[in-house]
């Protein structure tokens, strides 16, 4: 049993002793984590298989993280497969490719899988059928340096497969960090996503190779390998890719499966014992986290020059036939839902999984490089939430939460708006597992309440940014309007004192005898003011007697 | 529009209120196989009383009426209130007790899960001091007195205030063993020979003391089911045992033992039932350490040095009031902040 070498010491210094564990490895324990149905046999029992050409592509050229591509295509034009149409625009920004040749017939706002609903630029490719590539160079990574092989990652288009779709070339720049340690993770510890597994299953030693490529542009010392103990066969295949390819210091590590052991913070944790914590990059702590998908597709770039066009996506729940498909970028979801078979019942449409997922707005929607899962939903597999309660405070959330969090208490801030504590009581620590969720026996959609009050606290620090700004300009103008009154009164100023002087200047100095005759008029003109006071005093003298 | 995420346990409020009445019923079958069933009586009026006050107030309040009565916890509150007080208590005072938690101590302070103090200890409170009198109406166990009641002539005295001719009321009930102990402390009657009385068993009260047991199995329930942790009641059993076990070592004669405070009293149904009700009691384990041991602390204070012959209700309010100090300085460090990387 692997699980008997879990470390359960909350303050973990103190290392699991190993007994029956074949890892030979000490493993970490991270607080809470809850043991949902996996419900994930269903969409392996049958191998991974090639979704068929569909008759149209929608590629959205905002797949990522960061800035939308911009678009380098235009209308009509034949594009080959694998060749660029979205340049990457920005330092977090991604390329995006055509997924296979045809002719762009539009670049326009289309409805996308996000949980907003909103439209985004998308580009419109009517398939030719041929499949003619675009031509593709295979490089030996070992000669190029790691701020190149960057260069090239961005250019493929290769995000991160795991969910976020974080441009992978970002994770790759180290200024002064020492990795130590690179974390594969192929935990998949979300219920009925099966995609990981199945790669890990099939394309082991493509995805080791991979690692092989994050190891040497990270110049990281050992790769660890996470994989759930609920995926025996992943492992399997996984140890003999290792073993075959002879790689050293790179180990398959079986670890509990326990949601959400496969967020990377959970997985470096149990791994190295590490806690990254929120705001703090894990490279600061010398370790990297990526997914085995993504080592896959890093692979694909280096060693076949193929850019990111396809990838695994699992379509399950509400289907006749669920499995696992390699599906094209820009496939509408309909096609991926028509070879599983939707049953009749089916009411929506989930991407991602029953914890993080969220409802499609529309079917037709395209697939996107972060979709890892579709799931037909309906009302028997995921049946409405019974009628809310008030909280209780059993801290039944508290005991699951992996971040050490009181979401009693962020909840109790969130519903009163007082978003200043539920900061001081570390909101933004909040990974959105959905963990309290799921275990609250008052039914409280928890994670929408922190959604909530994270979203209101960004609107306000934007707000307050906006106001900073405007005050700035507002102190600014005031004091460029004292300045200029103040120059302009001391531009008068100089005016009227260089015209003094010139007058002063323009005055031709006297002689002696002009001063004389000068003094002599002062004093005759005194004599005569004298006169002219005294007559004026008698007369007063007269009238007043 | 639903949210993620879109599955969840199978668990509800009212289920675990469910689960802690399931696990008084160890303790309240012992209690009536030992002092007969008019406790029953005031568990089922202490219920109706509940559940209409719940009724009426949810009414009042404009709030829905049939989520909340189903929710068990006014029950809860019910059955908590009538294990407290005497089961020959008259009628009235079960329903008032009753009817003051529900509607002021639970509803006025904004219904289920606002409430800042224990619905029924509130309760309790109101009515030991209201009527000291009768609160001390407790029926003697089996065997103990010449004359016992037969349950008619029990419900005859509980709603009419009428005896049999042949009976007196001190003749029917006596002190409970932690009074006894207090009076003939008092009369400076040395502890062995106290504790030879008849009314003494083997740990405490003789009867009393089953009773309490029977709460520790239901509590002992509800630590393996995970509705409760064990951090209120260890914390709550240990001070008291430590404290009692200290007093009793350095002066035997006038202190009882550890085993005997946690067997006498409401020691049992306070360290599992009553402190660890947790809309009135701390959310951090630490917190609930120090709020139980608080409550350990005033119990035997108040049983020992104090007027009253218990002190878990006391002891419990005065903790609640504790509670959100206690909760803000007993934050637990989250992830990535603990100061300790390997």
């Amino acid at each position: 049993m692997e699980i008997s070498g879990i470390c359960h010491d909350r303050n973990n210094m103190r290392p699991a002793v190993p007994v029956g564990n074949d890892n030979m490895r000490k493993l970490y324990h991270f607080h809470g984590g809850i043991h949902p149905p996996s419900n994930k046999t269903q969409s392996t029992r049958a191998t991974i298989a090639r979704a068929p050409l569909p008759a149209k592509l929608v590629i959205p050229l905002h797949q990522h993280a960061g800035e939308t591509a911009k678009p380098v295509a235009r209308v009509g034009e034949r594009v080959l497969k694998g060749q660029l149409i979205g340049m990457p625009d920005g330092v977090v920004s991604s390329a995006v490719h055509a997924s296979t040749s045809g002719t762009i017939t539009a670049i326009d706002m289309q409805l996308i899988a996000h949980p907003s609903g909103l439209p985004n630029l998308c580009a419109t490719l009517i398939p030719d059928g041929k499949e003619e590539w675009a031509p593709r160079k295979t490089i030996d990574y070992r000669d190029h340096s790691p701020a190149g092989l960057q260069h090239l990652l961005r250019m493929a288009g290769v995000v991160g497969l795991g969910g976020a779709a974080f441009p992978s070339d970002l994770k790759l720049s180290l200024d002064k960090h020492k990795i130590t340690t690179l974390v594969l993770n192929g935990a998949e510890c979300e219920p009925y996503i099966t995609c990981d597994d199945m790669l890990m299953r099939e394309r082991a030693a493509e995805i080791v190779q991979g690692a092989e490529m994050l190891r040497f542009m990270l110049d990281a010392e050992e790769v660890l390998i996470g994989i759930e103990d609920n995926k025996p066969e992943a492992i399997a295949s996984m140890r003999a890719a290792v073993a075959a390819g002879g790689h050293q210091r790179m180990e398959v590590i079986a670890v509990p499966t326990v949601y959400p052991g496969g967020g990377a913070k959970q997985l470096i944790r149990v791994l190295t014992g590490i806690e990254v914590a929120a705001g703090v990059r894990s490279t600061d702590m010398g370790v990297q986290c990526f997914n085995v998908a993504t080592a896959y597709t890093i692979h694909r770039a280096f060693a076949h020059g193929e850019p990111l066009l396809s990838r695994i996506v699992t379509i399950t729940g509400n289907v006749m036939h669920p499995r696992n498909y390699e599906v094209l970028i820009g496939t509408p979801i309909a096609e991926l839902v028509a070879l599983g078979v939707a049953l009749p019942d089916t009411d929506s449409y989930i991407m991602g999984g029953p914890m993080m997922g969220f409802p499609l707005p529309s079917v037709q929607v395209p697939l996107v490089k972060a979709t890892n899962c579709i799931i037909a939903s309906s009302k028997k597999i995921f049946p409405p939430p019974p009628p809310v309660m008030p909280c209780i405070r059993c801290t039944r959330c508290a005991d699951v939460c992996p971040a050490d969090l009181q979401p009693q208490d962020l909840f109790w801030f969130a519903q009163s708006r007082e978003f200043g504590r539920a900061q001081a009581f570390n909101l933004f620590d909040c990974i959105e597992c959905g963990a309290c969720s799921y275990v609250c026996p008052s039914h409280i959609p928890l994670v929408q309440y922190y959604r909530f009050a994270k979203s209101e606290i960004h609107a306000r620090e934007h707000d307050k940014q906006l106001a900073d700004k405007a005050r700035v300009r507002h102190d600014y103008r005031e004091q460029r309007i004292e300045r200029e009154k103040q120059e302009k009164a001391d531009k008068l100023a100089a005016r009227e004192k260089a015209a003094q002087a010139a007058r002063l200047a323009d005055a031709q100095p006297l002689t002696p005898q002009q001063q004389a005759e000068q003094a002599e008029l002062e004093t005759s003109r005194a004599h005569i003011r004298e006169l002219a006071q005294s007559a004026v005093e008698h007369a007063d003298e007269g009238t007043t007697k | 529009m639903f949210f993620s995420p879109l599955i969840s346990k199978s668990d509800s409020v009212s289920a675990i209120m469910l689960k802690v009445l399931l696990a008084l019923l160890p303790g309240i079958v012992l209690y009536v196989w030992y002092f007969g069933p008019a406790i029953l009586v005031s568990i089922t009026l202490a219920s109706l009383t509940a559940l209409g006050t719940e009724a009426l107030m949810l009414k009042l309040r404009d709030r829905p009426i049939m989520p909340f009565l189903k929710d068990n916890s006014a029950l809860l509150t019910a059955w908590l209130l009538a294990l407290s007080i005497p089961p020959l208590a008259p009628w009235w005072m079960v329903v008032v007790g009753t009817a003051f938690a529900i509607a002021i101590a639970k509803h006025l302070y904004g219904g289920l899960g606002n409430n800042m103090f224990n619905p029924a200890m509130v309760g309790y409170a109101v009515l030991i001091i209201s009527f000291p009198a009768q609160m001390t109406h407790w029926i003697a166990p089996h065997g103990m007195v010449i004359s016992e009641l037969t349950f008619p002539q029990q419900l005859d005295f509980i709603f009419h205030d009428v005896l049999p001719d042949s009976d007196t009321l001190d003749a029917l009930t006596m002190a409970t063993p932690l009074d006894t102990l207090k009076t003939h402390l008092h009369l400076d009657q040395p502890m062995r020979q106290i504790l030879d009385m008849p009314i003494y068993g083997r740990l405490a009260g003789h009867g009393s003391e089953m009773v309490a047991l029977g709460f520790l199995l239901g509590g002992l329930y509800l630590l393996a089911s995970r509705i409760i942790s064990w951090h209120i009641p260890a914390a709550f059993l240990g001070t008291l045992f430590v404290l009692a076990g200290i007093f009793h070592l350095a002066d035997p004669a006038h202190y009882a033992g550890p085993l005997f405070h946690w067997f006498a009293g409401a020691s049992m149904l306070g360290a599992f039932f009553i402190l660890t009700d947790p809309v009135s009691s701390p959310t951090t384990n630490k917190g609930r350490l120090i709020y139980a041991a608080g409550a350990g602390l005033l119990t035997y204070l108040i049983r020992v040095f104090g007027g009253f012959p218990d002190g878990v209700a006391f002891a419990t309010l005065l903790m609640n009031i504790c509670v959100p100090l206690i909760v803000l300085y007993t934050q637990p460090k989250v992830f990535g902040k603990k100061g300790s990387q390997p």
